[in-house]
């Protein structure tokens, strides 16, 4: 379930907390670089791995937006439209970027390489709007520049 | 104070600042050599007569908070920094992981030995992967050089900085939830008391400091408190990290002193308003705080106290700018529907009540609102703030409140005039409401 590397590095993280259970949200995001989703084993293997209930765990899980109940595509898109975006075109980049994909918020392509979300206030207010692929930010984005990216993508 | 005299000292201009040599050449880490040799109680009435207020938006005097901690501990201290960053019209901390993360580190090593704490905990929402990574390299550097860890600078004093990365829940920049988070478990506010610096981290007393607010320290330790209280408003001194977003020409972020004029943000420093419009209303410090409708800005300085004095607060001097087309209703659903979303679900006038202010508003821009709905929406903020654990159910009444004050006269050319009964009308998803 977790890489050598990982496991190395949970061992030199214990020291650095009063408690295994601190080590819950490291661990969860561990799983998902490396499976890019949280199954219900995996929930249950980290329950085993840090010596708490699996009912935490899915606490956990179910309780941060970023943890991914089911599999996302290769790209998650996540749009912000809060305040800055939407006052700067945030709801038509949304709408934009599910129209050329042919899917809903929330969906994932067909052939699994896009899924796109809507998200809350990200931090770009100044650069808006903006998306998230991934882990990285794609700011003061016009709908041209999206066309291109996604293109990229592909 | 002249604004061209006016000396930035966290968003400098020194080039590749991040990189610890160059850090060090302009004087980096001398404030922290400086502590070592002092009390960590004169540390700490170096920053309490600073006047150093919190940047993360209730304005506690950071000096005053330090000293709540105990001089003498059975058990560890703890520091945890609140980089979680997540209001909506605020992005400042991660300009200082970018371009001047050891300003921060040097802060937080400063309070934790006047406070005495064996652990700094930093707290970073899960987007900023990015700004992790370059926090993470500024406190490899750091631990090299031999600032951080075991004996520090051989004083004696051992302390360790541990980057912790949240994943996705805005409730978590509320302190006592941020502790449940790095405990490894659901961001649920505590009740206070305890206060953290009796009963903190596994119970362990802890101080809590907003990013920007532990980055003022080097600077107060180098140049001295009297420097630092002369900077802006006397009564909130020292550099403030100002974001402008919304409708102006050039957004970003802004070092300057406390107590600049909100018009000279938006007309001077960020060339004014798109398309030359006239301003509708303005949201000062994060999604948070009471709006001001656009003919109150002239006048208005952006500090704590002044913005006080106009119903509203400094927040995280978040500014977001509305031009006169903006539909403030929707905006207002928009601000309703987030705290709806990150309301944690532990107490009911928050958990119930986010929803159905969300549900109201969503009524008005489907044109099925009446009359009676503006009272009914002001009813619900009004008995949800101050009845909940934590700030956030405030934070979701005020936007209503001061949007229904400022601008009743909208939701009532909104509002449907004959029939009292509404029937039912399915919400209409944000999807399909066409944006601003």
């Amino acid at each position: 379930m977790l890489s050598e590397e990982n496991l190395k590095k949970i061992e030199a993280l214990k020291p650095r907390f009063q408690t295994t259970q601190a080590l819950t949200l490291p661990v969860l995001w561990m799983i998902q670089q490396q499976h890019g989703w949280i199954s219900s084993e995996a929930m249950q293997y980290v329950a085993q791995l840090l010596n708490v209930p699996v009912s935490h765990v899915y606490g956990v899980v179910t309780f941060y937006t970023m943890y991914n109940q089911k599999p996302v595509g290769k790209y998650h898109l996540q749009v912000c439209t809060n305040v800055s975006c939407m006052l700067n075109g945030g709801g038509e980049l949304r709408d934009h970027v599910c129209k050329r994909l042919g899917v809903k918020l929330g969906e994932t392509t067909s052939d699994n390489r896009f899924t796109v979300t809507e998200v809350e206030c990200l931090g770009s207010c100044g650069t808006a709007p903006m998306m998230q692929v991934n882990d990285d930010y794609f700011e003061n984005l016009s709908l041209e520049q999206v066309d291109e990216l996604l293109e990229k993508l592909n | 104070m002249n604004m061209t005299e006016f000396e930035k000292i966290i968003l400098t201009e020194i080039p590749n600042l991040h990189k610890i040599d160059v850090y060090e050449q302009h004087g980096g880490y001398s404030a922290l050599r400086k502590v070592l040799g002092m009390t960590p109680d004169a540390v700490i009435d170096e920053v309490k007569k600073s006047n150093l207020r919190g940047r993360g938006g209730a304005c506690f005097p950071a000096g005053l908070k330090w000293s709540f901690m105990p001089k003498v501990s059975s058990k560890p201290k703890y520091l945890c920094a609140n980089g979680d960053e997540s209001e909506p019209g605020t992005f400042k901390d991660r300009q200082i992981f970018e371009y001047n993360p050891h300003v921060f580190i040097e802060g937080a090593l400063i309070e934790a030995y006047a406070i005495g704490a064996q652990m700094v905990y930093v707290y970073i929402r899960g987007e900023y992967k990015k700004w992790i990574d370059l926090l993470q390299v500024a406190i490899d550097d750091a631990y090299q050089k031999g600032y951080i860890g075991q004996n520090i600078l051989g004083s004696g004093f051992t302390t360790h900085i541990q980057v912790y990365r949240g994943a996705g829940a805005y409730i978590c920049g509320e302190e006592s939830s941020l502790m449940n988070s790095v405990e490894g478990g659901r961001g649920y506010p505590r009740v206070k008391p305890p206060f953290p610096a009796q009963s903190g981290m596994w119970g362990c007393p802890t101080t809590i400091n907003n990013i920007e607010t532990i980055s003022n320290v080097p600077a107060i330790i180098n140049r001295g408190w009297e420097w630092y209280s002369k900077i802006g408003a006397p009564k909130h001194p020292g550099p403030l990290l100002y974001g402008i977003s919304g409708h102006v020409n050039k957004p970003g972020v802004f070092e300057l002193p406390t107590g600049v004029l909100l018009t000279d943000l938006i007309y001077n420093y960020c060339g004014g308003v798109k398309n030359g419009k006239n301003i509708k209303a303005v949201i000062p410090g994060g999604s948070s705080t009471m709006w001001l409708r656009g003919e109150e800005l002239e006048g208005v300085r952006m500090d704590a106290d002044s913005l006080k004095a106009v119903g509203t607060s400094i927040g995280t001097a978040g500014v977001i700018v509305m031009d006169e087309d903006t539909d403030v209703i929707k905006v207002l659903t928009r601000i309703a529907h987030f705290y709806h979303h990150e309301s944690c679900g532990q107490c009911t006038p928050c958990r119930e009540g986010t929803g159905w202010m969300e549900k109201i508003l969503r009524r008005f821009l489907a044109g099925e609102g009446t009359l009676q709905d503006i009272d009914l929406l002001l009813d619900v903020a009004n008995n949800i703030e101050g009845n909940t654990i934590c700030a956030l159910g405030d934070a979701a009444a005020w936007p209503v409140q001061s949007v229904i004050k400022k601008f009743r006269g909208e939701f009532e050319k909104r509002a449907k005039k004959s029939p009292s009964v509404t029937r039912y009308v399915k919400p209409p998803h944000l999807v399909e409401v066409t944006a601003v």
